[in-house]
């Protein structure tokens, strides 16, 4: 067991100080290899590359021509590299009667993602402002229906926003899509706003207001200045979310404006032709780049996002 | 004063102008919108909504109908296991981690990075490894191994467990960065403490640091609860719902009634239903969060 060596070998950092403190045990010679770091890495090691190996496979799948496919295993590098599974995916892959490729819905999901995250953004830190700021009567009361709708299953109310949405006569559309991430991006976002918002000091807020500022101008002047590292957690949060979004793609629109996720599954999953492995896995790949580079890039903030959109969320 | 006081209503003006976004969204999609749904599952409408009152009729057909049995069977069975897997995976990895390690950052971002894939890509891909004829079964045989049978998509005795390996490597990333948060809350004097007590560490985790990790659990089991009720995507990628009706699960079952089979009625049903289920996990939840006033958790 690792555990007996665990506790005297904690302080790896403060070996000096913790060996002080070790009592009558003594101090063991701290050796990289000890027994427990040869087990904890070890450990750590073996699970990572688990949690690495669908990215590996998806990667050297794409990059492998069919022929090699059917020979070999799935987890052999390519012997020949291609790109043309990559060429395929994006231009000429087919869904139905349409021949251009995951191309289509990548350009849809932008036009999708971006209004939805400005819009959502944009109600909910106006949201949060008002909750934090200017609380009116009955505030928390719609807040705490808010709040409580996010655990409400999304398929209790799919077909009365579809009702909303085709009065309004925007069934169907990117415009109605977008209304529809809006609203169900609002719950997460305006709790992780209105918590912000709560933590910028009073005194601030009240010398604005001695100096005649209102609702907007202290919106625009002083908290939005003061919470841009919110905004960005808000935008990699919504971006990953709006992005692998599924569900709302495939009820509130039509084929021809179907969201990257929706046109990706149904190009690998079409029971036409043959299967062509390599191009899926360049699909999927491309599909799930976006959020993947979000997520490298943004680190930290990104483990912030999903920490606020967590507790209590 | 002279002049008559302003009216209640117009006070605070723009705040209540900026809040209609909020408002609408809360009382006529979530509160209305809910209401409407378990109001019609009581009809039997069909292609459109129609106010035919039938009681508890779609319900009856409901839970007679095998698809939907079979839903809520593999519900349980994945919800449970998912529970307990991620939770424990979840824990341990975070436990591991929280040993004052080298690389922190670096381990951390591959547990997690699955986490910020979709269900679709994270279903395709663990398709594609599942896959018989090239894929883990194919390995293991081509390296010896010839009786080796792992064919879970394409077995209904065992989808449900192919489903789970996916909905695992895709979730407890984010059951590890909770956990790990929580661990971080613990007081330092309290290891310390335990160390003089010569409390081994393993006693320590279960006695002492999990006990006090209480809200962090509870707050966590929510979210995976809310999270297996809501699944679908991963379903409709990895299996569409297969072999058969194997792996069907009731979200998948509510959007196929409602948008493939023309038969409202029973979607506003079941999704009543499902629901239900979240209730009976959420009430006790609010009540023991929310309960005792001015009482946080980490």
């Amino acid at each position: 067991m690792a555990e007996a060596g665990l506790i005297d070998h904690t302080d790896a950092a403060a070996g000096i100080r913790s060996r002080a403190l070790e009592g009558p045990r003594g101090a063991r010679p701290r050796r990289v290899l000890s027994r427990r770091n040869i087990i904890l890495y070890g450990t750590l090691f073996v699970v990572a590359v688990y949690y690495l190996l669908p990215l590996y496979v998806m990667i050297v799948t794409s990059l492998k021509g069919m022929p090699e496919i059917r020979l070999g295993n799935v987890f052999s590098p390519p012997v020949e590299i291609t790109f043309e599974p990559w060429v395929k995916a994006w231009a000429t892959a087919c869904t139905g009667l349409n021949c251009d490729g995951l191309s289509r819905g990548f350009w849809n999901s932008v036009r999708i993602t971006i209004p939805s995250v400005v819009l959502s953004i944009a109600i909910a830190s106006v949201n949060g402002y008002a909750l934090a700021n200017w609380r009116f009567k009955g505030a928390n009361l719609f807040f705490t229906i808010l709040i409580v709708g996010a655990f409400i299953p999304y398929q209790v109310m799919l077909y009365p926003i579809v009702i909303i949405l085709r009065e309004m006569g925007i069934y169907g559309t990117l415009t109605g899509l977008v209304l529809v991430h809006s609203i169900f991006g609002m719950p997460i976002l305006t709790l992780l706003f209105r918590n912000y918002f709560t933590s910028v000091p009073e005194e601030l807020f009240k010398a604005a207001r001695v100096d005649g500022a209102g609702f907007w101008g202290i919106y625009f002047k002083i908290m939005l200045p003061m919470s841009l590292p919110i905004f960005v957690v808000a935008m990699i949060l919504q971006v990953t979310g709006i992005w692998n979004d599924f569900l709302f793609g495939v009820v509130y629109t039509k084929p021809d404006i179907y969201p990257m996720t929706v046109q990706l599954n149904n190009i690998v999953n079409s029971v036409q032709g043959v299967k062509e492995y390599n191009v899926n896995m360049a699909a999927t790949l491309l599909t799930g780049l976006v959020p993947l580079v979000v997520y490298f890039v943004s680190g930290k903030l990104f483990v912030r996002g999903i920490a606020a959109g967590a507790v209590k969320g | 004063m002279p002049s008559a006081r302003p009216s209640q209503l117009f006070r605070n003006l723009n705040a209540k102008i900026a809040s209609i976004p909020m408002i609408l969204t809360a009382v006529v999609v979530f509160l209305g919108g809910t209401i409407w749904t378990v109001v019609y599952s009581f009809t039997n409408s069909k292609l459109l909504p129609r106010m035919r009152w039938v009681g508890f009729d779609q319900y009856e057909r409901l839970w007679s109908t095998n698809r939907w049995l079979i839903s809520i069977e593999n519900l349980m069975i994945f919800g449970v296991l998912v529970l307990i897997f991620s939770l424990v995976i979840g824990f341990l990895l975070a436990a591991l981690l929280d040993q004052k390690i080298r690389f922190e950052d670096t381990f951390r971002t591959i547990f997690l990075y699955p986490f910020a894939l979709s269900f679709i890509v994270t279903g395709l891909v663990w398709q594609w490894l599942l896959n018989p004829d090239f894929g883990i079964q194919s390995v293991v045989r081509s390296l010896g191994f010839e009786g080796f049978n792992f064919d879970p998509l394409y077995n209904a005795d065992i989808v449900i467990y192919g489903i789970l390996i996916a909905a695992l490597w895709q979730g407890t990333g984010l059951v590890m960065c909770l956990m790990l948060a929580g661990l971080r809350g613990i007081d330092e004097d309290i290891w310390k403490a335990a160390r003089v007590d010569g409390i081994p560490i393993w006693k320590t985790y279960l006695f002492i640091v999990i006990p006090m990790m209480r809200p962090v659990f509870i707050t966590t089991l929510v979210i995976i609860t809310s999270g297996i009720v809501k699944v679908y995507d991963l379903v409709v990628a990895q299996t569409g719902g297969g072999p058969g009706i194997a792996s069907e699960v009731p979200a998948k079952y509510v959007y196929d009634m409602m948008f493939l089979s023309q038969n409202l009625g029973q979607g506003f049903a079941a999704s009543t239903m499902m629901l239900l289920t979240v209730i009976i996990v959420i009430v006790p939840w609010a009540y023991l969060e929310f309960g005792g006033k001015g009482k946080r958790h980490g």
